[in-house]
C-alpha cells in the first residue's frame, strides 16, 4: 500500500514541522519582539567550521557583523569575533505550551546575538519571528479549516439529505458566500470594529472570517456525496428497516463524506494560512509586534526594502515546507478517494 | 516623500500660500515672445546661466484639486500653483529671507502700521494683460471676502479686524494695518496677485470659488508665474508651458524661465515615484524617505543624491486632552487621568529613545528634536532649551513619584498599574500610508514595554485619523507630523494657540483649558505684535520652555530634506522649505539638449 505509506510520510512532515511551531519557545532562540536597535536589517550570519587560521571546528561558528564604514545597513564580518554555535542554552523566558516557564533554548550563542536569518528594521531575529509567527498563521489556518469544513458539512449534509426548498435555499446561499468579495467586506467590518484589537481578538476575528467565508464549497461538496449516498441500496433498505434520519446520517451517509472532508481539510489549511498572511500583510491581522507570517512580509512591501535586504523573502521560502506537506497530503488522499470509489 | 511623507499635515492646509488664479481670453499665446521693452522693470536673478528649452518632468503624490490660490487647501495644489503664480514680497526658500518679487520695493512707517509698496512696471499676466494696482486691490478684496472661503484669510485679520488697503498710483499700494505686525514684510509671500481682468466678473456673480478646475481652457486662466496651463489629461499629467511675460531675468538678460515646459506626473505612491525617477521618466525628486534614499544613492545612475539637511518637519506624539464630553466613551475618560498627569508625559518623553528613531526610521540623516522648531530652523531656535538623553531610571521615578507602581502580569513580565490598580494601556494611531511615523510608532510601543506600559500600535487611513483627532476625538495617544511652510513661527501659530484648529492635544478652544495654555497664547499673541526680532524671539523662546516643561506634544524627530535630479538638471538646489526642488523653477535648466530632443 505505497499510498497509505506515502501519507504517513507527509503527515510525519507535518507533525515535525508544527511540533516546531508548537514549541517555538524552545526552537526559537530569542523573544520574537525583543528588538536589538544596533543591529537593524542585519544579513544571516553564515556559519563557519573553518576559522582564519584554518582549523577545523566540529562546533560550527558565525562572526559577528559590524557596519561598514559610513553606512547605516551594509555589514561586514568582523573576522576577530567568532561566536560558537551553543546548544541548550538559557536565554529568553518563555512557557512551554503556555504553561511550564522555562528558559532552556535549543541553540543560541554566548555574549553576543546570533542571527541565522538576519534581522528586521527593528533588529528582531527573523528566525525567531518566523517560528513564533507560525503559531498565529498554522492555527489561523488548522482552525479556520476546521470550522469551515464542520460548517460545511452541517449545511451540505443538510442540504443534500432533506433536499427540495432547504437544498434550493442553502445551496444558493453558498453561491452568494462564494461571490461575495469578501476582502472588501473585511475591510468594511474592521472600520466598525474598536480602536485597538488586541492580538487575541485579532486571531479570533481571523478565524471567524475565515471560517464564514469558507464554508460554501466544501458544503457544495458534501452535498453532492450525500445526495448519491442516500440513494444507495442499503441507505434504502436501512431507511425501510425503519431507521431515522439521525441514525441514517450518522451510520451510513456522514461516513461517505469523510475522505471528501478530509481532502477538502488538507486543502484548506493552506489557504487559509495563506489568507491569514493576506490580512496581516494588508494590516487586517494581528496587531505588531506579535509576529505573524502575513506581518513578517508585509515589510516588502515597501520597495527600498524589496531591493535591498533579500533576506527579508526567506520567511517566504520557508513557508514552503509547510504548503507542500499539506498539498502531498491531500494529493494522496484525493487518490485514496479515488481508489475507494473505482475498488466499489 | 514617504508616502511619502505624505501625510503630513501640512501647514499649508491652514496658511496655505498664495498664488492667483487667472483666466484668460485674449491673445491667442503669442506665437513669438513679446520684446523686452524699455519701460518693463524686470527682476535679474543671479545665478549660473542655462539653456533655454526642453521639458523638465516631475512626480505630484496625487492630482491637484484645484488651479484657484483662493480654495487651495492640499499640497499637490500649491506646489502647482506656486509655479503658475507670483506674491508682492517673496520668501527666498533658499535663503529664508524676503526678496523683493512683484513689488520692486516696501517701506514701513515707523509706527509699523502701514507698507507701501511700489509694483514693478511694466509687467504682464501671462496672457498678455498688463498688471497695475488695482489687480492687487482687487485681490486682497477677495481673499478677505468672507464668502469665499480662502483659507488663508485669517493671516489678514488682526485681532478680529481685517487690513485695509488703497492705492496712492497705478504702481504703489499702501497696507493700513490694525496693529503692529512682527513678520512685517514676511507677510507678503504666498498672496497671489489674481487678473482682475479675468476674475472681477465671476467674482461679482459668486462664481469665483468654482473656477480653476485642472480643465478650464488654458486661455481663460493666468496669472504672473513662470509657467501658464498648457493641457490636463484627467489621472496622468498636467502639462504647463513657458510663461512669456515672465518678469525675471538672467544676469545675461535672457528671460526666465529657461524650460519650455514643465509637466507634473500623478504618481501616487512614494516607491512609484522613485521607480519613476529611477526609469528617468521624472528629472528630480523630492520629499524622499531615508530608505529610498539609500536605495537610489546606491545604484548608479545618471542622477544626483542631495541631502539638504534637516528640514522644518516636525514629528510628535501627543495624548488626548480633550475635555470629556457626554460622548466621551468611558475608558477613554479613564485613561485622561494619567495623560493629564504631567509626570506621566514627562516620563514617556524620558522613556523615549531618539536616538533610535534617527537611525533606525532615517537612517541617520534626521535630528532628534526637544522642541517645535526644528533644527532646520536656525533663526528661531531656542537654545536653552534642554536635550535630555533618554532615562528610563528617571521615567521610572518620575511614574513612582505620580503614584504609579508595579506588578506582575500574568505572562511573567512587569506592568505599570496606577493608584487605583488600573493597568496602564493604551492605543497609539498613526497613519497607516507613512512607513516612517509608523516605525516611529512601533520603536516607542517597545521603550514604552520598559516601562511596563501595554501599548497598541493602531495604523489608520489619514482622513480617518484626522477625524478621529480634531472631530470625534476618539482616540488615546498619536503619532503625528507637521511640516511647517516658512521658518517663522506664525506659520505654526495654530499649533500653538488653544483656540487653533492644529492644538491637537485639544484643538479650539473657546477658552484655554490650562493656565500654561493661556500663557502660551498670550506669550504667541504678543510676539506677533511685538516690533523687533530680539523681542519676537525671547517671547517665542518662552513658549517653547513652556511647551518642553508640560509637554503636550512629545518631540520625537525632524528628517533631512532628501532629493534627487538627473545630472542634465542645472541650477538644482534643493531649500528646506517647500517647495524644496521646485522653489527656484525659473532657474532649472536641462544642461544637455540632446537628451531631451530624443525624449
Amino acid at each position: 500500500m505505497t499510498g497509505r505509506r506515502a501519507i504517513s510520510w507527509w503527515l510525519l512532515l507535518l507533525v515535525g514541522l508544527h511540533a516546531l511551531v508548537l514549541f517555538a519557545g524552545f526552537f526559537a532562540p530569542y523573544d520574537p519582539t525583543e528588538q536589538d536597535r544596533r543591529s537593524p536589517y542585519l544579513p544571516p550570519m553564515r556559519l563557519h567550521f573553518v576559522d582564519n587560521q584554518g582549523h577545523f571546528h566540529a562546533r560550527p561558528f558565525a562572526f559577528a557583523l559590524k557596519l561598514r564604514e559610513a553606512s547605516f545597513d551594509q555589514y561586514e564580518e568582523d573576522r576577530t569575533r567568532a561566536l560558537p554555535l551553543k546548544f541548550m542554552v538559557r536565554g529568553a523566558n518563555y512557557r512551554w505550551l503556555g504553561l511550564l516557564p522555562s528558559r532552556l533554548h535549543l541553540f543560541g550563542a554566548e555574549s553576543e546575538k546570533i542571527y541565522l536569518l538576519g534581522s528586521d528594521a527593528y533588529g528582531r531575529d527573523q528566525l525567531s519571528r518566523f517560528v513564533y509567527g507560525g503559531r498565529v498563521s498554522l492555527f489561523a489556518g488548522l482552525l479556520g479549516a476546521g470550522v469551515t469544513v464542520l460548517l460545511g458539512l452541517c449545511v451540505g449534509a443538510a442540504a443534500g439529505y432533506y433536499g427540495g426548498w432547504r437544498d434550493d435555499l442553502l445551496m444558493r446561499l453558498a453561491e452568494l458566500f462564494l461571490a461575495l468579495p469578501w476582502l472588501y467586506l473585511l475591510f468594511a467590518l474592521r472600520a466598525f470594529l474598536p480602536l485597538a484589537v488586541s492580538p487575541l481578538e485579532a486571531f479570533l476575528l481571523i478565524i471567524a472570517v475565515l471560517g464564514a467565508v469558507g464554508w460554501a464549497r466544501p458544503a457544495r461538496l458534501v452535498r453532492g456525496v450525500v445526495l448519491s449516498a442516500k440513494e444507495r441500496d442499503f441507505v434504502r433498505a436501512a431507511r425501510g428497516f425503519g431507521a431515522t434520519d439521525g441514525y441514517l446520517l450518522r451510520r451510513h451517509i456522514l461516513p461517505a463524506t469523510s475522505s471528501v472532508l478530509l481532502t477538502q481539510a488538507a486543502i484548506l489549511v493552506p489557504q487559509f494560512i495563506l489568507a491569514e498572511m493576506t490580512l496581516s500583510f494588508l494590516g487586517l491581522g494581528v496587531p505588531e509586534p506579535v509576529p505573524s507570517w502575513g506581518n513578517l512580509l508585509s515589510s516588502l512591501q515597501q520597495y527600498s526594502v524589496l531591493v535591498s535586504y533579500w533576506w527579508m523573502y526567506l520567511p517566504a521560502l520557508i513557508m514552503l515546507p509547510f504548503f507542500l506537506g499539506y498539498l502531498g497530503l491531500a494529493s494522496e488522499l484525493q487518490e485514496r478517494t479515488e481508489a475507494y470509489k473505482i475498488g466499489n | 516623500m514617504k508616502p511619502a511623507r505624505g501625510n503630513c499635515l501640512s501647514r499649508r492646509i491652514l496658511f496655505p500660500l498664495l498664488s492667483v488664479l487667472a483666466a484668460s481670453f485674449a491673445l491667442p499665446t503669442a506665437a513669438s515672445p513679446p520684446q523686452k521693452d524699455s519701460k518693463e522693470e524686470l527682476l535679474v536673478l543671479p545665478g549660473e546661466i542655462g539653456h533655454s528649452g526642453g521639458r523638465l518632468v516631475v512626480a505630484l503624490r496625487a492630482e491637484p484639486k484645484t488651479l484657484n490660490p483662493l480654495i487651495a487647501a492640499d499640497a499637490p495644489s500649491h506646489e502647482v500653483i506656486d509655479t503658475m503664480q507670483a506674491d508682492l514680497v517673496h520668501i527666498n526658500r533658499a535663503t529664508q529671507l524676503t526678496e523683493p518679487a512683484l513689488a520692486k520695493s516696501w517701506k514701513m512707517s515707523p509706527d509699523g502700521l502701514r507698507y507701501t509698496l511700489v509694483l514693478r512696471r511694466g509687467l504682464k499676466f501671462s496672457d498678455g494683460y498688463s498688471l497695475d494696482a488695482d489687480d492687487v486691490l482687487f485681490t486682497f478684496h477677495v481673499y478677505l471676502d468672507e464668502k469665499v472661503h480662502a483659507p488663508q484669510r485669517d493671516l489678514l485679520l488682526f485681532d478680529g479686524k481685517p487690513i485695509s488697503l488703497r492705492k496712492t498710483d497705478s504702481q504703489t499700494i499702501v497696507f493700513q494695518l490694525p496693529k503692529p505686525y512682527g513678520v512685517a514684510e514676511r507677510m507678503f509671500d504666498g498672496w497671489a496677485i489674481l487678473p482682475r481682468h479675468l476674475l472681477e466678473k465671476p467674482y461679482e456673480e459668486g462664481k469665483i470659488a468654482q473656477l480653476g478646475a485642472l480643465g478650464t481652457p488654458p486661455n481663460e486662466w493666468a496669472g504672473l508665474g513662470p509657467f501658464r496651463l498648457k493641457e490636463y489629461v484627467a489621472g496622468q499629467r498636467l502639462v504647463l508651458e513657458r510663461n512669456p511675460y515672465y518678469w525675471k531675468t538672467d544676469e545675461k538678460g535672457s528671460r526666465l524661465p529657461y524650460l519650455d515646459e514643465l509637466v507634473f506626473l500623478f504618481v501616487p505612491s512614494a516607491d512609484a515615484q522613485v521607480l519613476r525617477f529611477q526609469s528617468g521618466e521624472t528629472d528630480v525628486i523630492s520629499r524622499l524617505g531615508a530608505e529610498n534614499f539609500s536605495v537610489l544613492s546606491r545604484q548608479p545612475g545618471d542622477y544626483t543624491m542631495l541631502d539638504a539637511g534637516p528640514g522644518l518637519e516636525y514629528n510628535f506624539l501627543f495624548f488626548n486632552l480633550n475635555d470629556a464630553t457626554e460622548k466621551t466613551s468611558a475608558e477613554i475618560v479613564q485613561r485622561q487621568k494619567w495623560f493629564r498627569e504631567g509626570k506621566f508625559r514627562e516620563a514617556v518623553s524620558a522613556a523615549i529613545d531618539r536616538e533610535a528613531i534617527v537611525r533606525l526610521v532615517y537612517q541617520g540623516r534626521g535630528a532628534p528634536l526637544w522642541g517645535l522648531v526644528t533644527p532646520g530652523n536656525r533663526r528661531w531656535q531656542d537654545e536653552k532649551l534642554p536635550h535630555p538623553a533618554r532615562s528610563l531610571d528617571r521615567a521610572l521615578g518620575l511614574l513612582k513619584e505620580a503614584g504609579f507602581s508595579w506588578t506582575t502580569a500574568s505572562n511573567g513580565e512587569s506592568a505599570l498599574v496606577d493608584s487605583g490598580g488600573k493597568p496602564v494601556e493604551f492605543s497609539m494611531i498613526t497613519s497607516s500610508s507613512n512607513a516612517d511615523r509608523a516605525k516611529m510608532a512601533a520603536l516607542i510601543q517597545d521603550d514604552l514595554k520598559q516601562l511596563g506600559m501595554r501599548v497598541q500600535v493602531v495604523p489608520l487611513e489619514f482622513r480617518s485619523l484626522l477625524d478621529r483627532v480634531t472631530q470625534t476625538k476618539e482616540y488615546d495617544a498619536c503619532v503625528l507630523g507637521i511640516v511647517s511652510t516658512d521658518a517663522d513661527p506664525n506659520v505654526d501659530i495654530n499649533v500653538w494657540l488653544s483656540r487653533g484648529g492644529t492644538h491637537l492635544w485639544n484643538p479650539s478652544q473657546a477658552h484655554p483649558a490650562t493656565s500654561w495654555e493661556a500663557e502660551i497664547d498670550r506669550l504667541i499673541d504678543e510676539q506677533k505684535y511685538a516690533r523687533t526680532f530680539e523681542q519676537r524671539k525671547t517671547l517665542y523662546d518662552r513658549a517653547q520652555e513652556l511647551l518642553w516643561e508640560y509637554q503636550p506634544m512629545i518631540f520625537l524627530a525632524s528628517p533631512d530634506i532628501l532629493t534627487g535630479a538627473k545630472k542634465s538638471v542645472g541650477n538644482f538646489r534643493p531649500a528646506v522649505l517647500e517647495p524644496y526642488v521646485l522653489w527656484n523653477v525659473e532657474q532649472l535648466n536641462l544642461k544637455n539638449k540632446a537628451v531631451n530632443a530624443t525624449r
